[in-house]
C-alpha cells in the first residue's frame, strides 16, 4: 500500500507556500529586525537563557510559519528570495528553480501548487530586489534546524550565507577569482 | 586502464572548436555489465562521449560510477551523471573523488528528479546540496583542492565539470541567469533539456550571450527522436520539464501511423541541422533511449561529422570502415 500525494494531503514532502505578506512590507519589516550591536547582545543573552530562548524561538516560528510557511531551517534565506521560503520547495533548492517546473509555472512534485521559485523571482523582481537572486547560496548547515534564525543572524552566523557578487565587475557572477567556496 | 583518446573526447572537441556529440547510456536494472557494453558498442566511434545516467527518472539502476567504468572499457568516453537526490554531501564528494581516481574524464552534476516519479516514491529524498552547490563543491574540490569541510584533497581529480539546464521551464526570463549562476559556481559545459522549440532556445542563447556565459561554458543542445504517438504522449505528460510545442504535436499526428517513427527521426535530424547553424552551440546531446542503434543514422542524415578515430584498441578499427561520412 502507499499514499497518493495528490489525494492524501498533509505530511510528506515540503509544499510550496505563497507568502501571506507582500514582499515590500517584508523588506520594510527587515529594517526593524536588521542586525545591530543591541540585537547582537540580545541574541547572546537569549542563548544563555534556555527557557527564554525556547519562547523566543517559538514566537519566531509561529510568526514566520503564518507569514511565509517557515520550516525553521535556522538559516533564513528570505531576504535573498523576495521573502519567499525556498525550504518549502520539495527539493529545498536554495539557488533557484529546478528544471521540472511545468509550462504553467506549477511544481513538478505538487502539480496543484505554483513553484515557490516562480513566486520568489516574481516577488524579488517586482520589489526591485532581482539582483539578490544571483547570489550563490551556500549549503544548509543541518545543525541549525529548529533554532532561531533571528538569533543566528544577529550573531553573525549567516554572514556569507549568500555570496555577494563584487561591485566593480559588470558581470560579477562570472568572476572565478573570487575564491568562492561553498563552506 | 583504457588509454585516453588523443583527438576525440569532449575536452578535445571543445579545445578544437569541433561540433561535439554526446549520447546517453542508461545502466540496466540488473547486475549486467554486458547491457552497458552493448549500448556503448553501438555508440563507439560516433560520439565524443556518452552520459551514464544516475538512477534515471528516480528508478533504481546499476550505479553511474560502475556504468561509466564499463563504458570506458568498451571504448566510449563516459560523462558520469551525479544527482543530489540520493546522496548527502559526504557521498557526493566521495563519488567525485572515485570518478577522479578511476580516470573518468567528465562529470555531469544535477539536482535530479524527485523520487515521486520513480519506482521508489516512498524513498527519502536527500537534496542535501542543490545542483548549483554541487557544481560549486566540485569546482573547489578540483581547483582549490578542498572538501566542503575545508580539509585538503590530494591528489586532486581532473574531470571536466558539466551541468544541465532547461531553457523551456518557467520562469523563462530567469533560465539564462540560472545557468550563469552554475557557470559562476564552476560549470564548464551544459547539456540542455530536449530542444523542440527552437525559438525559445534561441532567445535563451541570446540571454546567455548577454550575460557572457557562452565565453565560459560550452552549450550542448539536447535532442532526441520521438518515434511513436505513445512516446509523444509520454513526453508531453510524464517527463517533468519537457516542452513539446503544438507544431511538433501536429506534425507527428499528421502522418499515417506507420510513418510516425520516420517522421520523428526526420524532425530530430532537422532540429540537429538547425542547431548547428546557431552561434555558440558547441554540440548536441542525443537522447535516444532504447534507440542507441539509430544514433549513427540520425547523425549521418544531419550531416554531423564523426569524431576523429581515437580507439586505442587496434583490432577495433575495422568496424569504422565502410561507414559513410557526412560533410
Amino acid at each position: 500500500m502507499g499514499f497518493d500525494e495528490q489525494k492524501v494531503r498533509g505530511g510528506g514532502w515540503p509544499r510550496p507556500v505563497i507568502p501571506r505578506i507582500g514582499a515590500r512590507l517584508s523588506y520594510a519589516l527587515h529594517s526593524v529586525l536588521a542586525a545591530n550591536p543591541l540585537y547582537r547582545r540580545l541574541g547572546a543573552w537569549l542563548e544563555r537563557r534556555q527557557r527564554v530562548y525556547r519562547w523566543f524561538t517559538r514566537a519566531e516560528r509561529v510568526a514566520k510559519e503564518q507569514l511565509y510557511g517557515c520550516r525553521m531551517c535556522g538559516q533564513c534565506a528570505l531576504p535573498d528570495t523576495g521573502y519567499t521560503c525556498p525550504m518549502t520547495c520539495p527539493k529545498q533548492l536554495r539557488n533557484g528553480p529546478c528544471g521540472g517546473v511545468a509550462a504553467s509555472g506549477h511544481c513538478e512534485v505538487h502539480p496543484d501548487l505554483i513553484c515557490v521559485w516562480v513566486t520568489a523571482i516574481e516577488r524579488a523582481q517586482d520589489a526591485g530586489h532581482g539582483a539578490d537572486l544571483d547570489l550563490l547560496q551556500r549549503p544548509v548547515d543541518h545543525r541549525a534546524w529548529d533554532r532561531s534564525s533571528w538569533v543566528n543572524y544577529w550573531q553573525g552566523r549567516d554572514d556569507g550565507l549568500g555570496v555577494a557578487p563584487s561591485a566593480d565587475d559588470p558581470r560579477p557572477l562570472l568572476r572565478r577569482e573570487l575564491g568562492l567556496s561553498p563552506r | 586502464m583504457s588509454a585516453e583518446p588523443s583527438g576525440g573526447g569532449l575536452r578535445a572537441a571543445f579545445a578544437a572548436g569541433r561540433f561535439a556529440v554526446t549520447a546517453e547510456i542508461g545502466p540496466p536494472r540488473g547486475a549486467d555489465a554486458e547491457a552497458v557494453t552493448r549500448k556503448a558498442e553501438l555508440l563507439r566511434g560516433w560520439v565524443d562521449a556518452a552520459n551514464i545516467t544516475d538512477n534515471q527518472g528516480a528508478n533504481a539502476r546499476m550505479s553511474s560510477l560502475a556504468g561509466s567504468l564499463i563504458a570506458q572499457r568498451a571504448g566510449v568516453e563516459p560523462v558520469m551523471q551525479l544527482t543530489c537526490r540520493d546522496r548527502n554531501r559526504l557521498a557526493l564528494q566521495s563519488d567525485l573523488l572515485a570518478a577522479g581516481a578511476l580516470g573518468i574524464p567528465n562529470v555531469l552534476l544535477l539536482t535530479g528528479d524527485h523520487p515521486r516519479f520513480g519506482d521508489h516514491p516512498e524513498a527519502k529524498p536527500v537534496f542535501d546540496l542543490d545542483g548549483v552547490q554541487l557544481v560549486w563543491t566540485a569546482r573547489t574540490l578540483r581547483d582549490d583542492g578542498v572538501l566542503i569541510s575545508g580539509k585538503a584533497v590530494s591528489p586532486r581529480p581532473s574531470w571536466l565539470i558539466g551541468t544541465v539546464e532547461n531553457p523551456f521551464a518557467p520562469p523563462l526570463g530567469f533560465r539564462a541567469r540560472r545557468l550563469a549562476k552554475k557557470v559562476a559556481a564552476g560549470a564548464e559545459f551544459v547539456q540542455t533539456q530536449y530542444v523542440f522549440d527552437i525559438d525559445v532556445f534561441e532567445r535563451w542563447m541570446a540571454g546567455l550571450r548577454d550575460l557572457g556565459v557562452t565565453e565560459h561554458c560550452k552549450i550542448i543542445a539536447g535532442v532526441g527522436p520521438i518515434r511513436s504517438l505513445r512516446a509523444l504522449e509520454f513526453m508531453r505528460t510524464s517527463v517533468p520539464g519537457v516542452h513539446v510545442p503544438d507544431l511538433v504535436d501536429r506534425r507527428l499526428r499528421g502522418v499515417p501511423a506507420d510513418r510516425v517513427a520516420e517522421e520523428g527521426i526526420q524532425l530530430c535530424v532537422e532540429t540537429v541541422q538547425r542547431l548547428t547553424t546557431i552561434p555558440d552551440v558547441a554540440g548536441v546531446h542525443l537522447m535516444a533511449l532504447g534507440y542507441e542503434h539509430g544514433v549513427p543514422d540520425i547523425l549521418r542524415r544531419a550531416g554531423v561529422p564523426r569524431p576523429p578515430a581515437v580507439l586505442s584498441d587496434h583490432n577495433r578499427h575495422h568496424s569504422m570502415e565502410g561507414i559513410g561520412h557526412a560533410r
